[in-house]
């Protein structure tokens, strides 16, 4: 077995932590390693959060964590949180919420930038979520702000996925509805203790039950909790949900593996080829330099974009 | 995607002093510098402060302290980052800190002490001049 491969398996923290940089840094070397990871992986229960800024997101994770250590289980934090467009630089503050957890070696907590990933950005926080699998964690959580497709399709991939919202969101529960609705199978109103909080249960009931039919053909049927992250208040409540969630995939779903679901494999192989594709495709073209030619060319008027992305594109297909 | 390697930095409080409006403008500037900055907020002790460092596998890290205590507090983080073979990490602070003590943190591995009033913009660039992301 790789050297990289035994130390993680064994839970070493410093190799954990390094790997995940070099995933996110886009180090080609890390693909045999993770080649070499995957039989380690498919035992963690990934739960994805999200929800706008400021909803409460890393204090529900800190919660959660405390109450699954509780009941033994060994857990891993990703927190995603947006790169400044400007200077490519982020701050990176989930982990306020959650420092008490820092030294407790059942729990391991790794802040991410969503970086100009592409697309990537899923990627490479599901190679950081088979990292942390690897590493033996029982649960995965982690965090998105959701607003971007990228950071939603991150949660999407997750056994269960959690969208938070908070009282007086008239506006942004329109959001979710464009957005997000079909890809949550909890739905929370944090900051339970404020005002509006019926308002918002019945918007998000109406929503939910627009596919009653569904539900009634055996579908999922997203429960609605109002929870009081900061008081620890319906937390508890909230993590029974993510159990009987469980529980419906494990029977009635196709199973927890989704390493064994058409469905799953399809869309994660689907977008594994998509990225690796423009992955290869730019970096051929930028170390060319065809790209910026190609780029002057349009500038100067003498080729149409259309035309030029065509020439691009093909030759490094064949 | 093959990407440039980007610097990753801890700014942490340690200690008993009451705000981080300082640690908050020393985040915001280290982020317009391009820099991914993992804040870990107040009362930090030198322990949750490594064991952070490690798992977010930053190249620096920046302590802020106007406590009196920053001596012990800057010397532990140190000390502690070499017991835990990750003394490759940089460790800098700033706070109210007499002559003599900068002169012993840094005889002590600590590598740059900023004292109050130095401009943001040349602590940016002492980092950019002396931390690297990490090559292997
Ligand atoms: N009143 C009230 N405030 C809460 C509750 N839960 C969290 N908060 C507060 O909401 C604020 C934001 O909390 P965070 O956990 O940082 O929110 P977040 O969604 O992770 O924020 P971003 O990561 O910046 O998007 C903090 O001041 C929390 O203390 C709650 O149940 N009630
Ligand atoms: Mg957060």
């Amino acid at each position: 077995m790789n050297d990289i491969v035994e130390k993680i398996v064994a839970g070493d923290v410093r190799t954990v932590a390094r790997l995940i940089r070099d995933i996110d840094d886009g180090m080609p070397e890390v693909r045999e390693v993770l080649k070499d990871l995957y039989p380690h992986t498919g035992n963690a229960y990934v739960i994805g959060i999200t929800g706008a800024p400021g909803v409460g997101k890393s204090t529900l994770v800190d919660q959660m964590v405390a109450h699954l250590r509780k009941r033994d289980k060994t857990v891993g934090v990703l927190a995603v949180d947006p790169t400044s467009p400007f200077s490519g630089g982020a701050i990176l503050g989930d982990r306020v919420r959650m420092q008490r957890h820092s030294m407790d070696p059942g729990v391991f907590i790794r802040s991410l930038a969503t970086r100009g990933h592409f697309g990537g950005l899923t990627q490479s926080t599901r190679s950081a979520i088979d990292v942390l699998d690897a590493m033996g964690k029982d649960y995965i959580l982690v965090e998105t702000v959701g607003v971007g497709q990228d950071e939603v399709d991150v949660v999407r991939s997750a056994h269960t996925t959690v969208i938070v919202v908070i009282p007086g969101m008239g506006d942004d529960i329109q959001a979710i509805k464009a957005g997000i609705l079909e890809i949550g199978d909890i739905f929370l109103i944090n900051k339970a203790d404020r005002e509006g909080c019926d308002k918002t249960m019945s918007d998000l009931r109406m929503m939910i039950e627009m596919d009653q039919k569904k539900y009634d053909r055996g579908a999922w049927k997203p429960p609605i909790l109002k929870i009081q992250a900061v008081f620890d208040k319906g937390v508890a409540e909230f993590i029974d949900e993510i159990d009987k969630h469980a529980r419906y995939l494990a029977d009635t779903a196709g199973g927890l593996d989704f390493r064994a679901s058409k469905t799953k494999v399809r869309q994660e192989l689907g977008e594994m080829i998509k990225a690796r594709l423009i992955e290869e495709v730019i970096d051929r073209l930028t170390e060319s330099g065809d790209f910026d030619r190609a780029v002057e060319s349009i500038i100067k008027g003498k080729i149409d974009p259309y035309t030029a992305c065509e020439n691009l594109v093909l030759p490094t297909l064949s | 995607m093959r990407q440039k390697r980007r610097v990753r930095v801890m700014v942490a409080k340690p200690g008993l002093d009451g705000h981080d409006r300082g640690a908050r403008i020393i985040a915001r500037a280290y982020r317009d510098a391009g820099f991914e900055v993992v804040y870990t907020g107040l009362h930090q002790t030198p322990e949750e402060i490594v064991a952070a460092a490690i798992q977010e596998d930053v190249d620096m890290i920046g302590l802020s302290s106007l406590a009196g205590a920053h001596k012990y507090l800057f010397l532990a983080v140190v000390e502690l980052l070499r017991e835990k073979a990750a003394d490759d990490i940089v460790v800098c602070g700033g706070g109210i800190i007499p002559d003599d003590d900068i002169e012993k943190l840094k005889e002590s591995g600590v590598k740059e002490v900023f004292t109050p009033g130095t401009p943001l913009d040349d602590i940016v660039k002492w980092v950019q001049n002396n931390v690297t992301p990490r090559q292997d």
